[in-house]
């Protein structure tokens, strides 16, 4: 592989996050006359709580690191500092958890049920549109085309309440709310599994639905444009079977615009299931969001986004290093 | 005149979605005269109320008559779509056709500044920018904010075009016969890309209302505004759904459904116009 491809786009990479670190950084301070964090801390030490001195001590460290005497810059540079190291502060909520280890907990219930649900979704679309589009497909697949032009266009978590209404609440198929039952204790086991998975079904039933239809629908896009080109005609004049055009060549080719699409959407993807997990009470990232945005509780706020920064940044490194594998044109690129 | 009829004939999807935004325009207009959109304000009626003759749509659990609710948000959320995706669409265009027709180090910081900006996702520095302005937000604000990342795609988009463009014969010809860039650019290259620009707007339009409806579902949107994401907030802090009180969340998600799939088969409408070759689809 080009070593300039992969500096350019860990180059890439680092900008990202430094850029998103920054905003994070001075958006709150734009605030004009006021420093958001500030007067947070100072509202809880005159409120007093339960935890008096512990909060008088962390509105100490804050007016230490980030305090008025402090030269912008070098609140800036302190700010970087505990961002490289992880140090992401401590929930003003929740006091004493510290927002690394919220984030930790939520984290892989967000990461598995998005990357379950993208990982379906993709496939299936993918193969979907590609069908739609290929003359040889079987004529009742383009009755799904408006169900799925309906679908591409529902936000997911509208569709998550409507799925909740009717298969939730109506139904009562599935659970309502939540990650497992209310009093079900972790453990390694079969039935905790299937527990996970049964309350998983309907905000996973959300997002794919929802991005099904997309998926489809740009594949088909692309399957169009792909038939049109010459290297189908000479493969069909070459005698090759259908089946192996379709795959090798029609899908093959198609796949590689869809990845970019793919790449391009994260954010949005991300964005939609962070609202779904709202929806449905579920113990990720989302909730963790939604609980420090009631609560006013900017670290934690602060934390999520740039999680959310560096997971994007990180799987567009991750697309855009495979994407010179399924693309050998890139590889060979000249610099 | 004549041919636009004929062609929408033709071009199916952009019929059916402008139909469809026509409907919701009418049923708004109606609703403007037969409503009084003061009930869409909370104490104006018993709270909880399922939906009857005297409250066609029923009441929320602050008293608000959800039928008003709905003639009056649904404008808001298109509006400050419609705001967002203007600005946005506006910063695109400048920046698109600057990147893509003057090239050279202009192009290459616009990209790349672009690039940057997609990949950071908007709902995220949305929710911290919201999340900063706790004093009264209103709806206008909302607008500026979605519009700040809202003209990073049109710019991409806009500059490829503008680069495939560029190169034609005709753009040769405008040059050698002495035009200069900037008539180029508003003679030649824009009137060209009419079709697409449209599409584009429509497309930024509909992203600025998901991504207005996503901070409201948050709670970070005009408290004070009957929006429909914010009615869709209340009813979930109220936890309506589990109360079964179904006419509070159904009116507002069968609008935004709505709302949604017209403003797609516009786009897609419109697309086809720019794009013939997509027309000979299946």
């Amino acid at each position: 592989m080009n070593i300039r491809y992969v500096l350019g786009r860990l180059v890439f990479f680092v900008i990202v996050i430094w850029a998103g670190v920054t905003l994070i950084f001075f958006l709150p301070r734009l605030a004009p006359g006021r420093d958001p964090v500030r007067e947070r801390l100072g509202m809880m030490v005159a409120s007093g709580g339960v935890n008096a001195e512990t909060i008088e001590s962390l509105a100490k460290a804050y007016e230490a690191k980030f305090g008025l005497n402090q030269p912008l810059w070098k609140q800036y540079l302190n700010y970087l500092g505990s961002m490289a190291r992880l140090d992401l502060g401590y929930s003003l909520a929740r006091f004493p958890s510290r927002v690394s280890d919220l984030i930790g907990q939520a984290a892989p219930w967000t990461i598995a049920l998005l990357g379950v649900s993208t990982l379906i979704a993709f496939s299936f679309g993918s193969l979907l549109g590609g069908l739609l589009a290929w003359p040889g497909s079987p004529r009742v697949l383009r009755l799904l085309l408006p169900p799925l032009f309906t679908f591409s266009s529902i936000p997911y978590y509208l569709l998550g309440l409507i799925l909740t209404y009717v298969f939730a609440f109506k139904l009562r198929w599935f659970p309502l709310t939540g990650g497992s039952q209310i009093l079900t204790m972790p453990s390694i086991s079969l039935s905790y599994l299937l527990e996970l998975i049964y309350h998983s079904i309907l905000p996973g039933l959300s997002i794919v639905l929802a991005s099904l239809g997309f998926w489809s629908l740009s594949m088909r896009g692309m399957m169009i444009t792909v038939e049109g080109e010459d290297y189908i005609t000479l493969a069909e004049a070459k005698g090759l079977p259908k089946n192996r055009i379709f795959l090798w060549y029609a899908m093959r080719n198609a796949l590689l615009p869809q990845t970019t699409a793919l790449a391009l959407s994260l954010g949005t993807i991300l964005s939609g299931a962070l609202l779904v997990e709202i929806i449905f009470n579920y113990p990720g990232i989302g909730s963790v969001l939604y609980a420090a945005i009631t609560g006013f509780d900017y670290f934690v706020i602060y934390g999520i986004v740039f999680f959310i920064i560096v997971t994007i940044a990180l799987t567009t490194l991750i697309l855009d290093l495979i994407y010179p594998l399924l693309d050998p044109r890139i590889r060979y690129q000249k610099s | 005149m004549r041919t636009f009829f004929s062609y929408l004939r033709r071009n199916g999807q952009l019929m059916a979605g402008l139909i469809i935004l026509l409907l919701m325009v009418v049923f708004w207009l109606v609703g403007y005269l037969l409503v009084d959109t003061a009930n869409a304000a909370p104490l104006s009626a018993t709270p909880d109320m399922a939906p009857s003759l005297e409250f066609p749509l029923g009441t929320d659990s602050a008293g608000r008559q959800l039928l008003a609710v709905i003639i009056a948000g649904a404008p808001t959320t298109l509006r400050i779509g419609l705001i967002a995706g203007a600005i946005g669409m506006l910063v695109g265009t400048v920046l698109g056709f600057t990147a893509g027709y003057f090239g050279g180090i202009v192009d290459s910081i616009i990209r790349s500044a672009a690039d940057v900006a997609l990949t950071v996702p908007a709902l995220a520095v949305l929710i911290v920018i919201a999340s900063v302005i706790t004093k009264t937000l209103s709806p206008n604000t909302l607008a500026l904010i979605i519009a700040s990342l809202a003209w990073m795609w049109p710019t991409r988009t806009i500059r490829s075009q503008v680069l495939t463009m560029r190169e034609r014969a005709y753009i040769e010809v405008a040059r050698l016969s002495g035009l200069n860039n900037f008539e180029i650019i508003f003679k030649e290259l824009m009137p060209n890309l009419l079709p697409y620009l449209a599409a584009s707007f429509v497309g930024a339009v509909s992203s600025a209302v998901l991504a207005a409806i996503g901070l409201e579902a948050l709670g970070l949107g005009p408290q004070s505004e009957p929006t429909l994401g914010m009615t869709i907030y209340w009813a979930r802090y109220y936890a309506a759904i589990a109360r079964g009180l179904w006419w509070w969340w159904a009116p507002p998600v069968v609008v935004i459904i709505l709302m949604f799939i017209s403003l797609f088969m516009i786009a897609a409408g419109l697309d086809e116009v720019a794009n013939p070759r997509s027309r000979r689809a299946a």
